[in-house]
Order: C-alpha cells, then sequence, then structure tokens
C-alpha cells in the first residue's frame, strides 16, 4: 500500500518548471532512496513528496488522504507521523541537544514532562548522544550534529521519514555507520524512508529501490542491482559520473 | 618542497597533531585522508601560518616558517594558493573583478597585464562567456571554477585544496577532480588536497597519506596502498568500490 502518492504532479517556480507530470509512490516500510545531478529537483520532489510544497498541478497523497483537501487540523494530523531531516540539519543553537530533541515533543505531543525526558533520553541514547545531552550543537562535531537532527526528527516515532542528504560533508566512514544506524532504526519500527542523496555508495546502502531526477523527469530505476543495470543512458551515466555523455557535462 | 618534522599542535588538553612528519616532493599530486576531527584541516592551517606549531619544523621551498612573524610569512603565503571548500566568491563583483581582485592587491600590474592573466586564468580552468556575470547568475560547478581561476591568476607555486570535492554529484566530482590534475600538471604545481574522497585520490594522486589522531598511519602510491593491511586504509578503500 502506498504511503505517500504523487499522481501527475508538475511543479514550477515561477516560469521554470522543475518536474513535470511526474507520478510516484512510495510504498509503507520501503526505503525509496533518490539520485540525480545537483540543480535538477532531487530536494524539490523531496519536499513535495512530504507536503512542505504545493505541486502547480497535480495531486499529493499521504496516507490516501489529499493534502490540500485537508483543513489545517487535519493537515497537522497527517504531517504528524512525517519526521525531516534537513541537509543542514537545522538544529536550534540556543538549546541543549536534550532540548532539541525534547522541542517537537512539547510542541506535536501529548505526552507528560516525565515522559517527554524519558524519551527524549531514549533517543540520544539510539544515536550515541548520551553524553553530550547538555552540550549546546555548536560544542558537537559535524558527525554528531547529524546524529542529534537524527534523533530530533525520529524522537516523534513518525511512520514516514525524509532525510535530505544524511551524510553530506561526513567522511565515508561516518557515513556508513550513520546510515547503519539510520537503516537499523527503520527495522525496528518498520517506517518508511525517503532519502535524497549525492553519494552512491550511500544510495546503495540503503536502497530498496531508486530514483533518479534527470530532465524534469523522475526515472525509476528500481534496485541497487536494477540500477546499475539499467538502460538508460542518463542513469548509467550519472551513477558512474563519467563525464561524456548525454548529460550537460557539468559547467 | 614541504615538509613537516615532528609537528605537535595542541589545544588545551587535546594533542591534534602528535608528532607529524611528512614531505611532499615538487610537482607531486599528494591526497590526506582521514575521518573527521584528525587534524586534516589543522594540518593545512599549520602549513600556511593561520595557526602555529607548538613543536616541531614546517619547511616551505627550503625555508624554516613555524617561527616566522606575520610579515615575514606574507611572502611564504603568496607562493600558496588555497582553494576552499566553498567557492568564496565575492557575490558583488563580477567572475572577471573576482579573478583581477587578488592581481590588483598584490602585484603592481597595470590593467592589460590583468586583462591577460584573468583570460590565461579563465582558459585554464576552461570556462568561456561568464566574466561579466554575477557568480550568483552561474551554476555552482562554474563557481568552483572560478574560485580555481582566482587562486591560479596569482601563479602559485603549491595549491592547497580544502574537500574539493564534498557534497558534489558524481559527475561534478569527477569534473572537479580532473581539473585538479591538469592544473597541477599544467602548471607544475605542488598540490596538496585535503579530503575524504578515496576515489579521487586513486584516480590522480602520486601519493596518499592517511592521517588518524594526527600521525601519519600509512603512506605510499595508489598501487602500494591497494594492498595495505592498514584498517583505516582498508576501511577506506571498500568505499572507493562503486
Amino acid at each position: 500500500m502506498p504511503i505517500v502518492r504523487l499522481q501527475d504532479v508538475t511543479v514550477a517556480y515561477q516560469d521554470a518548471v522543475v518536474l513535470q507530470n511526474i507520478s510516484v509512490e512510495v510504498q509503507k516500510g520501503e526505503s525509496f532512496v533518490v539520485i540525480g545531478p545537483s540543480g535538477q529537483g532531487k530536494t524539490t520532489l523531496l519536499k513535495t513528496l512530504c507536503g512542505l510544497l504545493n505541486p502547480e498541478v497535480g495531486k499529493v497523497f499521504i496516507e490516501q488522504r489529499e493534502l490540500v483537501t485537508l483543513s489545517t487540523k487535519e493537515r497537522r494530523e497527517v504531517l504528524k507521523k512525517v519526521g525531516i531531516l534537513f541537509q543542514k540539519n537545522a538544529l536550534f543553537d540556543s538549546l541543549t541537544c536534550f532540548e532539541n530533541v525534547a522541542f517537537p515533543l512539547r510542541e506535536a505531543s501529548e505526552l507528560t514532562d516525565a515522559e517527554i525526558r524519558q524519551r527524549a533520553h531514549q533517543y540520544l541514547e539510539f544515536v550515541g548522544l548520551t553524553q553530550a545531552s547538555s552540550l549546546y550543537p555548536d560544542e558537537l562535531s559535524g558527525g554528531m550534529q547529524k546524529r542529534l537532527g537524527i534523533a530530533r526528527a525520529l524522537a516523534l516515532e513518525p511512520e514516514l521519514i525524509f532525510y535530505d542528504d544524511p551524510t553530506a560533508g561526513l567522511d565515508p566512514i561516518t557515513s556508513r555507520k550513520i546510515v547503519d544506524l539510520i537503516m537499523s532504526l527503520q527495522k525496528k519500527r518498520n517506517s518508511t524512508l525517503v532519502t535524497v542523496t549525492n553519494d552512491m555508495n550511500r544510495a546503495y546502502q540503503m536502497a530498496d529501490r531508486i530514483a533518479v531526477v534527470v530532465d524534469r523527469e523522475v526515472i525509476l530505476t528500481g534496485s541497487p542491482l536494477q540500477t546499475q543495470n539499467f538502460r538508460d543512458l542518463r542513469v548509467q551515466q550519472f551513477i558512474r559520473g563519467s563525464l561524456e555523455g548525454p548529460l550537460t557535462a557539468p559547467q | 618542497m614541504i615538509e613537516f618534522r615532528n609537528v605537535v599542535k595542541r589545544f588545551n588538553s587535546q594533542t591534534i597533531l602528535d608528532g607529524l612528519s611528512f614531505q611532499i616532493h615538487e610537482g607531486e599530486i599528494v591526497f590526506v585522508l582521514g575521518v573527521s576531527g584528525t587534524g586534516k584541516s589543522v594540518l593545512l592551517k599549520t602549513l600556511i601560518g593561520l595557526m602555529r606549531a607548538d613543536s616541531g619544523e614546517v619547511w616551505i621551498d627550503q625555508e624554516e616558517v613555524s617561527s616566522y612573524t606575520e610579515d615575514q610569512y606574507l611572502k611564504i603565503r603568496k607562493k600558496c594558493g588555497m582553494v576552499f571548500q566553498h567557492p568564496a566568491l565575492f557575490d558583488s563583483l563580477t567572475c572577471f573583478e573576482n579573478v583581477a581582485f587578488g592581481l590588483r592587491r598584490h602585484l603592481k600590474l597595470n590593467e592589460e597585464e590583468i586583462q591577460r592573466r584573468v583570460q590565461d586564468a579563465f582558459k585554464l580552468v576552461r570556462l568561456g562567456q561568464i566574466q561579466e556575470k554575477l557568480p550568483g547568475e552561474i551554476s555552482y560547478g562554474m563557481q568552483k571554477r572560478v574560485s580555481l581561476a582566482r587562486t591560479i591568476a596569482l601563479q602559485p607555486k603549491i595549491l592547497l585544496f580544502d574537500e574539493p570535492t564534498t557534497g558534489l554529484d558524481p559527475i561534478t566530482t569527477n569534473a572537479v577532480n580532473n581539473l585538479i590534475q591538469d592544473l597541477s600538471r599544467t602548471l607544475k604545481t605542488t598540490s596538496l588536497v585535503v579530503s575524504h574522497d578515496i576515489a579521487c585520490a586513486l584516480a590522480i594522486a602520486d601519493r596518499i597519506f592517511f592521517l588518524n589522531s594526527g600521525r601519519i598511519v600509512a603512506e605510499g602510491t595508489p598501487n602500494e596502498l591497494k594492498s595495505s593491511s592498514v584498517p583505516l586504509v582498508k576501511e577506506f578503500l571498500l568505499e572507493a568500490v562503486q
């Protein structure tokens, strides 16, 4: 059963069409990974899928409910099931690690103070930040900030989680560990993941299914193995990083 | 051309560079790889004198510079072209003026010579008709090229790169990597690249240093390192296979 569905969607910024007439379904419990050249609409696709961006044309469904038809209250209820990790973490720099994780719990859950404390500490522990709970974000390394962002995105125990480039700027060994963590949490909770990444190794490590965003299209290329064998020259050029091919050489 | 002899750098009780020693020969392309927080940026900053070693010697072009005053160091820095992770262009200046900026500031050239040096730099990074555009009007990949052009216009003997391909998609990554190789060979510079990207290092490095806890734990040519038994090297090599 699809948990998110885009039906004949076109997204444009003023006159520039970024995604044209695309249809995508993400199934409950799967890990769906979005790749593609810079500036071609990966983040736009992510924002459309999670309801942050309304398309010009077409329909967006989260759990079978079309977002634009919902009242603000109904929309909030649906979006509570959604967690987002932003590319740059977007942590509150005036709040401690603990307070960052507790924030969405205070804002959007009915939990008591004691439950909030317990839940926040539980997720800090999940990501290995127990020792750091009273530190501020600027006292953490880049990898720790990422993990804090992940803990905050997960604290509300969302069923559907969006990760925008969760390992950007991290070294490959830390990246692999963070993705291991993301995947083990997904298994534990049987949640659905939608991840944008520029790193092919991470895409192969995470994906049940891969989509390539290019030329205003979303090409569904299948599993990592199917993607490696996919017969579209643009896809082949991209995943290999070749300078020769149909994709405009980056200027 | 560049040598560290037993360099130590501490912050409070934390030792970042722990007796670091290495040599880089003239004309080499050397990659320094290592996980975050292992001292790669501190190495670069110690080299160009933005930080000073607590002990040990830093040699650049046959001069021991670790105890140089700011004034003495300026002369050394002019031999070093630094390419930052992000393009760090002046967004209110055209691409031409960005590249001309360092020339106007550091050299007494007439307008004709500046024109020529800027045109040469644009040619070397293979950029065409964008000189009158502002950085905000061109793609990120092009901004990286303008930033490279700005660095090489001053004709440094040493090129230093701080994570030049981090966060780029695979095609742009290869394009930037090829450019580093072409420029280093064409201009005959000594190039030091601090990076996470083992695939790029294997493709263009003459030698690779693996840094861990402020020391080099493995070094060699790409071929030598492929059979390394050092755990950190093996972990990195796993990431090179796609």
